[in-house]
C-alpha cells in the first residue's frame, strides 16, 4: 500500500481553562486526546461523534487553524506541524476547509466573485484578472451556480447556494484534501443531498480526499470510505464504512447506530439508549472515557485503564477492553 | 447538474434598507438638512453678504441685528457678525471634520489591531486607551494648547488626539466578535496575510459602528474647539471661530447680548444636528436594534 495522503498520529490539543487571573490551579480541557488516523489519496474519512467530542478541533488542528499541543501530522510526506511560514503558505494550497455555517463563512461585504478569486490572487494562480474571472466563472458553473452570480453578495443566496460558494472558494486553490466541517449540517435534508452529491462528483472528478466531520451517522454513511467514531477527544472505533455499519464493535458505536431511524413502518428496532450526559471534558472519567455510560462495562478495569486501539478484523480497530 | 435560480432577486445594494430606516428618522433628517444648510452658508455665504468679515465700520459699532444690511448686527469694532459667523463656521466645521477624520483613522487602526491580535498586544493597546480616557480631556487640550502654538492645524491634531479612544473601543469590541466568524478563518485558511484579514476582510464589516462614532465625534470636536477657543487657547483672532466669537462677547453680555447669542445658537445647532444624524445612523446601520 502506498503512503497515505494524510497521516495523523497521537494528535493532542488541550485548551487551558481560565479560572481567573490570580488562581494557581491550572486546569485544561483535553479537546483532542491522542487521535490517530490515515486518509488515502481520493478517500473520504467520516468523523462522527456528539457535539463537543473534538471532531472540529481535530480538523482544525490538521489545518493548523488551531495549533495542536502534541502529536504529528504528515501530509503528502511533509511534517505539517514543523512547517515554517512559507511552507505553511504552500500547504494552504493543498488543504482547504468547508465550514458548517454558510451564513458566517462568507464575508458579507464581498461579492461572490471576489470571495472565490481572493485565494487565486494570494497564491498567484491565473495569469491576470481576466483569466481569474474566467476561472471563477468555471468554478461557479462547476458547483452549480451561474457565472452571472459573480457580482452578487452572499446575502442574496440561500443556504445551499452559499455552501456551494464555500465549496467553490475551497476548490479555487486546487487542493488535495478538504476538511468538510459539518458542511451539510445546517442545510435542509433535500439540499443536503444535493450538496453531498456535488461533493461526491467533485471527488470523482478531481481525486479529492475529504475529512468529513458530522454528527449524523446516516449522512456520513453515504460519502465515506472509512469512518472514525470519536468520544470525548478520543477515537473509539475506526473501520471501513460498510464494516462499521454491519459489525459495530464499540458499545458507543452501537448506540449511535441504533439511534438512526429506519424509514420502514412496522419495523421495530432494539434501541440502545445511553444513560446520562457526556462527562465534562475538563475532568473526564478515568480509564475508558465511556465507562460512565457504557452498558457493557466491567469494573474496575474499565474505570482505571485506558483501552488502546486494537485491530479486531482487517482494517477495523476498536478501543474497548471487552471487544476486539 | 442544473443550476438553481436565485430565490429572491433583490436590489444589489443592501444599504437601501439602511437608507429607508434612516429616512424614517425625522430628527436625523432635520440634522442633515441643518448641516447641509450650514455648510452651504459657510462656503458660499461670505461672498453673498455685503460686508467683508474684516471690514471695520466704526460708525456702526454694537449695531443690533437687522440694522441696515448688518443682518445679525455688528461687534464692538463694527465688523459684520453675519460675515464673521460664516467665516468662523468654515474654521469650526473644518476643524471638527478634520479632527474626526484623524481620530477615526487612529481609533479604527488601534481598535482593529487590538481586537484582532488580542492577547498581550490587544491588552496593552486597550490599557493605553483606558489611560487616555482617564485624562480629563478638556484639561489635556488646554494644557497642550497652552504649550504648543495654537494654529488651526495644531488644534485639530490636539482634538483628534483626545477623542480617538471612543472609536478604538467600539471597533475593538466589534472586531473581537467578527474575528471568530468563519469567514475570517476561511481567510486564514486561504493564506491571506494578517493585515489583509484585518483591514480588508474585517474592517469593512465594522463600518456601521465606525460611521456612527465618527458622526458623534464631529459634534464633540466642534464643541471641544469652541471650549478651547472660548477660553482663549484655541483659534486666535483675527481668524474667527465660533468659540472665540463667544470669548469676545463676554464683556458685553448685558449691553449687546446678540454677540453671544448668535454664535451660541449656531454651535448648539451644529452639535445637535450632528448628534441627531449619529442617532439616525445608529438606528439605520445597527441591524440588531428595532424592526426593519
Amino acid at each position: 500500500m502506498t503512503a497515505p495522503l494524510l497521516s495523523v498520529r497521537d494528535l493532542t490539543k488541550t485548551f487551558p481553562t481560565r479560572s481567573g487571573m490570580f488562581s494557581r490551579n491550572k486546569l485544561a480541557v483535553h479537546a483532542v486526546d491522542g487521535v490517530s488516523f490515515d486518509i488515502g489519496q481520493g478517500q473520504t474519512l467520516g468523523v462522527v461523534g456528539e457535539s463537543g467530542c473534538g471532531k472540529s478541533t481535530t480538523g482544525r488542528c490538521i489545518l493548523r487553524l488551531i495549533e495542536p499541543s502534541g502529536g504529528s501530522v504528515v501530509f503528502d510526506g511533509k511534517d505539517v506541524l514543523a512547517l515554517d511560514a512559507k511552507g505553511q503558505q504552500a500547504l494552504r494550497r493543498d488543504m482547504q476547509i468547508i465550514f458548517q455555517d454558510p451564513f458566517a463563512s462568507l464575508n458579507p461585504r464581498m461579492t461572490v466573485g471576489a470571495i472565490v478569486a481572493e485565494a487565486m490572487t494570494i497564491h498567484g494562480l491565473g495569469a491576470d484578472a481576466a483569466d481569474r474571472r474566467a476561472r471563477v466563472a468555471t468554478l461557479l458553473a462547476r458547483v452549480g451556480l451561474k457565472p452571472e452570480h459573480m457580482g452578487r453578495y452572499p446575502h442574496e443566496f440561500s443556504g445551499g447556494q452559499r455552501q456551494r460558494i464555500g465549496i467553490a472558494r475551497a476548490l479555487a486553490v486546487e487542493p488535495k484534501l478538504i476538511v468538510c466541517d459539518e458542511a451539510v449540517s445546517a442545510l435542509d435534508v433535500s439540499v443536503q443531498a444535493q450538496v453531498l452529491n456535488l461533493l461526491k462528483d467533485l471527488q470523482d472528478e478531481l481525486g479529492l480526499a475529504y475529512m468529513f466531520i458530522a454528527h449524523d451517522l446516516s449522512v456520513v454513511e453515504n460519502v465515506s470510505d472509512r469512518i472514525a467514531v470519536m468520544y470525548l477527544g478520543r477515537v473509539v472505533e475506526i473501520a471501513d464504512a460498510a464494516d462499521l455499519y454491519a459489525r459495530p464493535q464499540h458499545p458507543y458505536t452501537e448506540a449511535l447506530l441504533s439511534a438512526i431511524p429506519i424509514p420502514e413502518p412496522g419495523r421495530r428496532k432494539t434501541r440502545r439508549k445511553l444513560e446520562g450526559e457526556m462527562p465534562n471534558p475538563i475532568t473526564p472519567p478515568g480509564g475508558c472515557h465511556f465507562h460512565t455510560r457504557c452498558p457493557i462495562r466491567k469494573l474496575p478495569l474499565c474505570a482505571t485503564e485506558r483501552p488502546e486501539m486494537k485491530p479486531c478484523s482487517a482494517g477495523h480497530m476498536v478501543a474497548c477492553h471487552l471487544r476486539g | 447538474m442544473s443550476t438553481i435560480p436565485l430565490s429572491e432577486p433583490r436590489s444589489r445594494w443592501w444599504h437601501s434598507r439602511a437608507v429607508r430606516r434612516f429616512a424614517r428618522h425625522r430628527l436625523a433628517l432635520i440634522g442633515v438638512v441643518m448641516i447641509t444648510a450650514l455648510t452651504l452658508a459657510c462656503v458660499a455665504g461670505p461672498w453673498l453678504l455685503p460686508y467683508d468679515q474684516l471690514y471695520i465700520d466704526l460708525r456702526a459699532r454694537f449695531a443690533p441685528p437687522m440694522t441696515g444690511q448688518h443682518y445679525l448686527g455688528t461687534d464692538p469694532l463694527g465688523r459684520d457678525i453675519a460675515a464673521r459667523l460664516l467665516m468662523a463656521g468654515r474654521t469650526s466645521l473644518l476643524v471638527g471634520v478634520c479632527a474626526m477624520v484623524l481620530s477615526t483613522l487612529l481609533g479604527a487602526f488601534v481598535g482593529v489591531v487590538a481586537g484582532y491580535r488580542g492577547g498581550w498586544v490587544g491588552a496593552s493597546l486597550m490599557r493605553m486607551v483606558d489611560a487616555f480616557l482617564a485624562f480629563p480631556s478638556i484639561f489635556l487640550v488646554l494644557a497642550l494648547a497652552a504649550l504648543l502654538k495654537p494654529s488651526p492645524t495644531m488644534i485639530t491634531i490636539i482634538i483628534a488626539l483626545t477623542s480617538w479612544m471612543e472609536v478604538a473601543r467600539i471597533v475593538e469590541a466589534e472586531v473581537r466578535s467578527l474575528r471568530e466568524r468563519e469567514f475570517v478563518q476561511a481567510g486564514r485558511m486561504l493564506g491571506l496575510s494578517r493585515s489583509h484579514i484585518m483591514f480588508r476582510e474585517i474592517l469593512p464589516n465594522a463600518m456601521g459602528p465606525i460611521i456612527v462614532a465618527a458622526t458623534l465625534t464631529v459634534a464633540r470636536a466642534i464643541l471641544l474647539e469652541a471650549y478651547v477657543s472660548f477660553l482663549g487657547y484655541g483659534i486666535q483672532p483675527p481668524l474667527p471661530s465660533w468659540g472665540n466669537m463667544l470669548n469676545g462677547a463676554q464683556q458685553y453680555l448685558a449691553s449687546a447680548p446678540w454677540l453671544a447669542i448668535v454664535p451660541g445658537i449656531t454651535i448648539t445647532m451644529a452639535v445637535t444636528s450632528f448628534n441627531f444624524i449619529g442617532d439616525g445612523l445608529r438606528d439605520a446601520l445597527d441591524v440588531r436594534s428595532g424592526p426593519g
